[in-house]
């Protein structure tokens, strides 16, 4: 089985800034918006580097995002900076009405997503966002898996021409894919090749696959891990191909079972190859307060969640 | 340049379009629409700088904002007849397959409308982005919009308008429609604002009034004066005091046609009183 090696813990919305340190040298349309979160979104450097285009609009996230679509109308391409909550749930019809029905080239980059923003507690812990976002008409929505890929998505949404909501979070995670990836939107990454069962993942919950893939590996299951970091457009034909080959696919990911990346999939399968699925999500809950660990444990997101779903369904295999 | 009595024929033929779209679909919005029918020919005609095509980007040329955009029939007679598209499309408005959609969008390609709007609130975000672009650009023009008294109550406005002059966004004159209406009743029973005036003022903005805002020399003028205070440091307010449905006398000074059609006889009472300048659609 393919192996992985963590090169480092490191925060995904530390390659966010990253990625926009790197936007800001190359790409002089490449403007940037933040709501009193600088520090939290790594945005410190771009706003050094590039004082004539970086914007602080104070805590008022519905005019950032509304101040942003004005921003694409000469050639400008917004990146707007908050924590997930506060760009999505919060601005929800700004981002409707001013963003996706008006096709506007913003990239909405949302950190502290899920429930690994910890202590803070559910107030800051959104587990509905990715559905949100994939409900709008035309929003391409990605979520990362470790610094690598996100300063990798950075980069690579800049060049894509069209309304964008980049996912990713506080806590400093595995990085183990490669630096200076070539990021492509819509591709899902084959990380492990296997033929008892698929196991898809998206954002944290991608090294938390790996992760159990190893300990199934011991357990003799062959386990077939793909890192779906593009929630929509969905790669339906990479999940379709595997779940050929193995017969039944667990989803994961930091996020309600509803709306998420498993009812994407769900959705993929039902239409073109019923198959077996179960789901490693939350389950239609609120967070709570906690250290990213603890409340991934308790909530059933970690490589253990992963190993037990697998044996769940492989049971319903024929 | 049109002098003002062919400002004015033009003005009674918006308000003409205005009846006959809102009549033919039996919905739509003609009472914020003609009272800013004035307003609208001004702007268009004499007061922005712009390009006869249209680009998205509007690199070079003064562009406009529509926040509240149920007053979509004047915006999209104004914009036919000022070339964007033919004016026979007027008779697509609100119908099934058009690209004038009851609230204006970009979706379906319109010439002449950079961004949608209808759910209130958001329109001065959006100016004030595309004001921060221009500057960006180093694009002299300005910034032109249009706000509901009403549509104030909504809360992202005034975030808009603290970010505004804090940044010193000093390229655009935001148009308040005072016409002191909204759809439930007066604005006075509704929510009471108190002084518009001074909320701009205390936000930082200049203001400037138009207490003739159905007058085209009153309109001309009072916007010359906010045109002549722009580049100062500050962004401008224009409070431009109009009469709901001006133009049809049973539908000024009331809210009751602020979002109702008028039937057959109530058409023809109204186009009686505007007589047919440029030819209908």
């Amino acid at each position: 089985m393919k192996t992985y090696t963590n090169t480092g813990n490191k925060d995904t919305r530390s390659g966010f800034g990253a990625g926009l340190t790197e936007l800001g040298k190359t790409n002089e349309n490449v403007v940037a918006l933040c709501a009193d979160l600088i520090g939290s979104l790594k945005m410190d450097d771009f706003k050094a580097n590039h004082p004539e285009r970086f914007f602080q609009v104070g805590i008022a996230e519905a005019n950032m995002m509304g101040l942003a679509a004005g921003m694409t109308i000469g050639g400008k391409i917004p990146f707007t900076g908050t924590f997930a909550n506060f760009s999505t749930g919060r601005v929800y019809d700004q981002i409707r009405q001013s963003i996706a029905y008006s096709h506007k080239n913003v990239k909405i980059c949302a950190s502290h997503a899920g429930l690994t923003l910890g202590e803070d507690g559910a107030t800051h812990q959104i587990l509905e966002d990715i559905g949100l976002m994939k409900m709008l008409p035309g929003m391409t929505v990605i979520n990362t898996c470790d610094f690598n890929q996100t300063k990798a998505a950075t980069i690579a949404i800049a060049e894509y021409n069209g309304p964008v909501y980049l996912r990713f979070g506080r806590p400093k995670v595995a990085n183990f894919t490669p630096e200076n990836q070539t990021f492509e939107i819509g591709k899902a990454v084959h990380l492990t090749e296997g033929k008892d069962v698929t196991i898809v993942a998206t954002g944290h919950l991608v090294w938390e696959a790996l992760e159990a893939a190893k300990t199934l590996n011991e357990k003799g299951i062959s386990a077939e891990v793909i890192n779906i970091h593009t929630i929509k457009p969905l790669d339906d034909k990479a999940i379709l191909d595997s779940v050929a080959k193995t017969g039944c696919i667990v989803t994961a990911e930091e996020h309600n079972y509803l709306g998420g990346l498993g009812e994407s999939v769900a959705r993929v399968l039902a239409q073109h190859q019923p198959t077996p699925q179960e789901f490693v999500a939350t389950q239609d809950t609120f967070g709570e307060s906690g250290t990213p660990a603890q409340l991934m444990e308790k909530y059933g997101l970690n490589a253990n969640a992963i190993v037990n779903a697998t044996e769940t369904v492989l049971k319903r295999k024929n | 340049m049109p002098n003002t009595q062919q400002l004015e024929d033009l003005t009674t033929q918006v308000r003409r379009d205005i009846l006959r779209m809102v009549h033919k679909v039996n919905s739509g919005h003609p009472g914020g629409s003609l009272g800013c029918a004035e307003f609208f020919v001004a702007l268009y005609q004499e007061i922005m700088d712009r390009k006869d095509t249209f680009d998205m980007d509007g690199i070079g040329e003064d562009l406009f904002f529509l926040s509240n955009g149920h007053i979509s029939p004047v915006f999209y007679s104004v914009l036919a007849r000022s070339g964007y598209f033919p004016v026979d499309e007027l008779n697509t408005f609100r119908l099934i397959n058009s690209r004038l959609q009851g609230h204006p969008t970009t979706h379906e390609g319109l010439p002449g409308i950079r961004v949608a709007s209808g759910s209130l609130g958001q329109g001065f975000s959006v100016a004030l982005g595309a004001a921060e672009t221009k500057k960006l650009n180093n694009d002299n023009h300005l910034i032109y919009s249009l706000h509901g008294d009403g549509e104030l109550q909504e809360g992202q406005n005034w975030e808009a308008i603290m970010y505004a002059a804090a940044n010193n966004v000093d390229n655009i004159i935001s148009t308040i429609d005072l016409n002191g209406q909204q759809i439930d009743g007066a604005t006075d029973d509704v929510l009471p604002m108190g002084s518009v005036r001074a909320k701009f003022e205390a936000f930082g903005w200049t203001v400037v009034d138009i207490e003739e805002g159905n007058n085209i020399d009153a309109i001309l003028k009072g916007m010359a004066e906010a045109k002549s205070l722009t580049g100062k440091g500050k962004p401008v307010c224009v409070l431009l005091k109009t009469v709901m449905g001006n133009g049809v006398d049973f539908m000024m000074h009331t809210h009751a046609w602020h979002g109702k059609a008028p039937n057959d006889e109530q058409l023809e009472i109204g186009l009686s009183q505007n007589a047919e300048t440029l030819g209908d659609y």
